[in-house]
């Protein structure tokens, strides 16, 4: 306990000195406001953002977008890593395609997307789906590909249909790989937002990042990194929560905890 | 080698051959495998290493056809996994997200036997595989004899008639080994079940069997028969004190060339 408490203490110290360097560091280093505004005036301009630019406001339409981006994309991955994780024919047909859509930069078909779909919260969410997707795909995939036989012969043993192996073994056995696949597409979805929202609109945090950047408001950026990272941690978070209640089952998951 | 008819689970002329794979050539894993077992008998099998003993067990169990020759359990010919076998490996096969209850209940529930009667034969099956108290537990809390015991657990839930043993003893300690093997002779006595029962350990075949088939090297096939002419078959630890059982053992060594000049293969 003793031992938590002293990390906790030197964490919270680490983060004391960072504050105080972003605080008087730029001054005393004769740094300008339009490269580095210090502590204060960074949070100052964080709460005129919040009452003149309606900073939650931006932040609720990003946050829906990375939801909506987020749920869709991972749906569609694991549907897709499923069933060509029961037909290996199929998947060797498709995996040159899937390789070369895994390395093509996803983000850059963000403005293709725009230019499709307009200045609407869909391309923004298209990309997210995009982005999100492969992540969790590959991850089921491989571990539907990497499934002991000798469980399946169990279950085989006992009679089972193909659709109570897949619900009963096969689905069960892959669940900590899809949940690390959604740990990265959580962050990676936010990502996927704000390139669309930098790309072309007049809503949401990628939106406010090009506002300011337009006006050489330094300091509003800052706001919106931070905004940004706010609504990144929440997303990760939200899944880690998830993955501890339905992984309950495994000591690390506990340990977790 | 043949038993009294009708026997419980008989191979004839059994042969399996794995199609050739990229590079690998066409393998013939066993050759005219041909026995009996009457019920309530146990037999084991013994080998050198990659002799298709599990290949067997995999046919016997309706997961592999043979390429020629039959199977039949219970007079029927196998042509797919059916309710009289279930087996039993090295690994416990515990899903980690299933309960100890639920993993003794997963071959009733497949088979879709309600909810109330599959509690009721995994909470016999606690205390009669000593795992009480540990129905609600997860197969990482238990150490692995305890795991094998609800293994066995689960094998035995599905009420088979034969029982298809693969090594199941050979990942744990001399100790825990003796003592599952003693619990699984007597259950098997009591309930006059069937076994099939593969080994690699020469004691634990003569501890535990009435008759010894020895397989030959790949491709595999039967080359000897040992009759286990020892008494308390129910009961491997007195057998395990008897003189006797070491003639067994020298004899299945001089069978298997065994010896001080034998090498790892």
């Amino acid at each position: 306990m003793s031992e938590r408490l002293t990390t906790a203490f030197w964490s919270a110290a680490v983060l004391a000195v960072f504050l105080l360097g972003w605080q008087f560091l730029p001054g005393l280093s004769g740094v300008p406001d339009f490269v580095l505004p210090n502590l204060t005036k960074t949070v100052n301009e964080g709460l005129r953002i919040w009452s003149n630019e309606r900073l939650l406001w931006h932040s609720g339409i990003t946050a829906l977008e990375v939801v909506a981006g987020f749920v869709l994309g991972a749906l569609l991955g694991a549907v897709i890593g499923y069933a060509l994780g029961f037909s290996p024919r199929v998947e060797a047909v498709l995996s040159p395609y899937l390789l070369a859509l895994q390395i093509a930069p996803k983000v850059a078909f963000a403005p293709l997307f725009v230019m499709w779909l307009g200045y609407t919260v869909y391309p923004k969410i298209l990309v997210a789906i995009l982005i999100v997707f492969f992540p969790v795909l590959i991850n089921v995939l491989s571990a539907m590909r990497t499934m002991d036989r000798d469980i399946i012969n169990l279950a085989r043993s006992f009679s089972a249909t193909r659709w109570q192996i897949f619900t009963m073994v096969q689905y069960p056995t892959t669940l900590p790989a899809l949940f690390s696949g959604l740990r990265i597409a959580s962050t990676l979805a936010v990502i996927g937002v704000v390139v669309g929202e930098l790309v072309g609109g007049n809503m949401g945090l990628g939106y406010l990042l090009v506002f300011f950047e337009g006006q050489g408001n330094t300091a509003g950026v800052f706001v919106v990194i931070g905004a940004l990272t706010v609504i990144g941690i929440a997303a990760y978070y939200a899944v880690v929560l998830l993955e501890n209640r339905v992984l309950h089952y495994l000591p690390s998951a506990v340990q977790r905890a | 080698m043949t038993a009294p008819t009708p026997a419980a689970i008989e191979f004839a002329a059994v042969a399996k051959r794995f199609a050739a794979r990229g590079k690998a050539p066409e393998v013939l894993a066993v050759s005219n495998v041909s026995f009996a077992i009457a019920p309530g008998e146990v037999v084991s099998i013994i080998g050198p290493s990659g002799c298709g003993k599990s290949t067997l067990l995999n046919m016997g169990a309706g997961l592999d056809a043979p390429s020629a020759g039959s199977v039949r359990v219970a007079g029927e010919t196998v042509t797919g996994p059916n309710t009289h076998v279930a087996f039993m490996l090295q690994k416990d096969l515990l899903m980690p997200w299933r309960s100890i209850s639920e993993n003794i209940e997963f071959g009733l529930e497949l088979r879709g036997v309600p909810v109330t009667e599959r509690r009721t034969t995994s909470a016999r099956l606690l205390t009669q595989c000593h795992l009480e108290g540990f129905g609600a537990s997860y197969p990482h809390q238990l150490s692995g004899g305890m795991r094998q015991r609800a293994a066995l657990a689960r094998t035995l839930a599905v009420d088979p008639l034969v029982l298809l043993m693969d090594e199941p003893f050979s990942a744990l300690d001399a100790q825990t080994k003796m003592i599952l093997q003693q619990d699984l002779a007597q259950t098997v006595a009591a309930q006059n079940k069937t076994m099939l029962f593969i080994t690699h350990d020469l004691a634990e075949a003569a501890a535990l069997s009435d008759r010894i088939l020895v397989m030959s090297e790949r491709p595999g096939t039967i080359t000897e028969e040992i009759v286990v002419d020892l008494p308390a078959r129910d009961n491997p630890m007195a057998r395990r004190k008897n003189p006797a059982l070491g003639e067994y053992v020298t004899r299945l060594m001089e069978l298997l060339r065994l010896d001080a000049h034998s090498e790892v293969h």
